[in-house]
């Protein structure tokens, strides 16, 4: 399952925005590796909040999550060239690299605070959109929405304590009083329902 | 793959979404890039995960301040990107990793990217901190990058042995007769009884065992094998008193039959 066919001359990938619209991220990278700023600033401009919005969940302490999307960029800057089309999507690429950077630094500082806000509560941060992604992350949000309808509760709540909550599969299966192995494999089913569910690739 | 919840941490493919989603420890991650080394179902399954993983993530967008952005703009001036991947990359931060397992591709050089990712993973072992148990010096130096132990995984004659116990652990000898020595590889094995340690012992063609060295106290360890490898027969494993012996003292508690 390759779903690039990996057109270097700026076909839209999977993953970028639906419908196509928004500049080709894989190749504002491809710019970036080769020194081009005007270019980063571009691949910037139209991803920051995503990411921002991701570390911001993870990481939950706003003045850690300015450092670590800071970091993030600048990993991007550094790694562009490192970017594959034929693996997957550049948003996916950059976000990969958000939510590693994310969760390294949750787990490092394993900050107390992270341990006393629910992800509900987490969950009402979108208002803060304001800019032309979020006319498109409500379409996704909206998307999203109806694949997560189709997981079981276990397999949700798996995936949200996984990837917004920085937790170890071992760590989630406590949390959900699940047995020890089990947690890794409903995370697996549920993403790979969600994978179906949301066709990436589309 | 639901079916081996009831030996947990056997199955490696079931850690593919839990991988995914960072949700590893260093551990697992380290073998579970080791596995994804020779599984390119597992690599296509991490790749259309991270997609949909992207997807959720990118739901709750938050402008960052301003001021991120001139930071962040004016710092790249002072880094320089890194050039295309082109040969393994001694090193390097967890994410560099993530993005040299990108490269490895069916079609590409598949023993360059082995290379690379064995190399990786082990640097990420030793990372991970006190898992790296052998100095695994004596580089040749035409690889000087490689120690012992990366480049019999990474030999082209590299042939391996698995076994899997019923207690679900897995043990794996990979030998490589141009490089003369054999790695053995262990998950969730478990610990020695107290006092006692395992002993590794290395077949003559002659049919004599000797002293292949001792296997750490860890569930999951790569350890290379004393000892020359080029034509042994086999590869035992023994309970031994601590120390280890200089014979075995018992019946092998495994035997891997390696072809000549």
């Amino acid at each position: 399952m390759d779903p690039v066919p990996g057109d270097p001359a700026g076909a839209p990938h999977p993953g970028a925005p639906a419908g196509g619209h928004g500049p080709d991220l894989g190749a504002l990278l491809r710019q970036s590796a080769r020194g081009d700023s005007a270019a980063f600033a571009s691949l910037y401009d139209a991803t920051a909040a995503r990411v921002h919005g991701l570390v911001l969940r993870v990481v939950r302490d706003p003045a850690q999550a300015e450092e670590v999307t800071q970091e993030v960029f600048l990993e991007v800057w550094r790694q562009a060239s490192r970017y594959d089309a034929e693996r997957g999507s550049a948003l996916a690429w950059l976000m990969t690299i958000a939510h590693r950077k994310a969760v390294d630094r949750v787990r490092s500082a394993e900050a107390a605070s992270r341990r006393d806000v629910t992800w509900e509560q987490r969950n009402q941060g979108v208002e803060h959109d304001t800019t032309a992604e979020a006319a498109h992350a409500s379409l996704e949000a909206h998307r999203v929405r109806a694949a997560l309808g189709q997981l079981t509760d276990v397999q949700r709540e798996a995936i949200e304590l996984a990837y917004f909550g920085g937790y170890t599969h071992t760590e989630v299966a406590a949390l959900l009083d699940l047995p020890v192995g089990t947690a890794k494999t409903r995370i697996r089913d549920g993403l790979i329902r969600l994978r179906d569910t949301i066709g990436v690739g589309q | 793959m639901t079916g081996h919840d009831q030996t947990p941490g056997w199955d490696v493919h079931a850690l593919s979404g839990a991988y995914a989603v960072d949700a590893l420890d260093d551990a697992e991650r380290a073998r579970f890039e080791d596995h994804l080394a020779h599984c390119a179902e597992c690599r296509d399954e991490v790749d259309g995960m991270r997609e949909s993983a992207a997807v959720l993530g990118a739901v709750g967008p938050v402008e960052p301040p301003a001021a991120l952005r001139d930071r962040v703009l004016e710092e790249i001036t002072q880094i320089r990107p890194l050039p295309p991947l082109s040969t393994p990359a001694p090193g390097g931060s967890p994410v560099e990793l993530g993005a040299a397992r990108r490269r490895l591709r069916p079609h590409r050089s598949g023993r360059t990217g082995h290379l690379l990712l064995v190399a990786a993973v082990l640097v990420l072992v030793a990372a991970a901190g006190g898992l790296l148990l052998r100095p695994w010096a004596d580089d040749n130096p035409d690889k000087p990058n490689l120690t012992a132990a990366e480049r019999v995984l990474a030999a082209d004659d590299a042939t391996s042995v698995d076994k899997r116990f019923p207690d679900g652990s897995t043990a794996t000898i990979v030998v490589s007769r141009t490089e003369g020595r054999a790695v053995i590889r262990t998950t969730d094995m478990a610990p020695a009884p107290d006092g006692k340690v395992y002993e590794l012992w290395l077949q003559t063609p002659a049919g004599e065992m000797e002293r292949a060295g001792l296997m750490p106290d860890l569930r999951d360890a790569t350890v290379l094998l004393d000892g020359d490898a080029s034509r042994a027969t086999g590869v035992g494993i023994t309970v031994e008193p601590d120390g280890g012996s200089d014979q075995p003292t018992s019946e092998p508690i495994a035997f891997f039959t390696l072809d000549s």
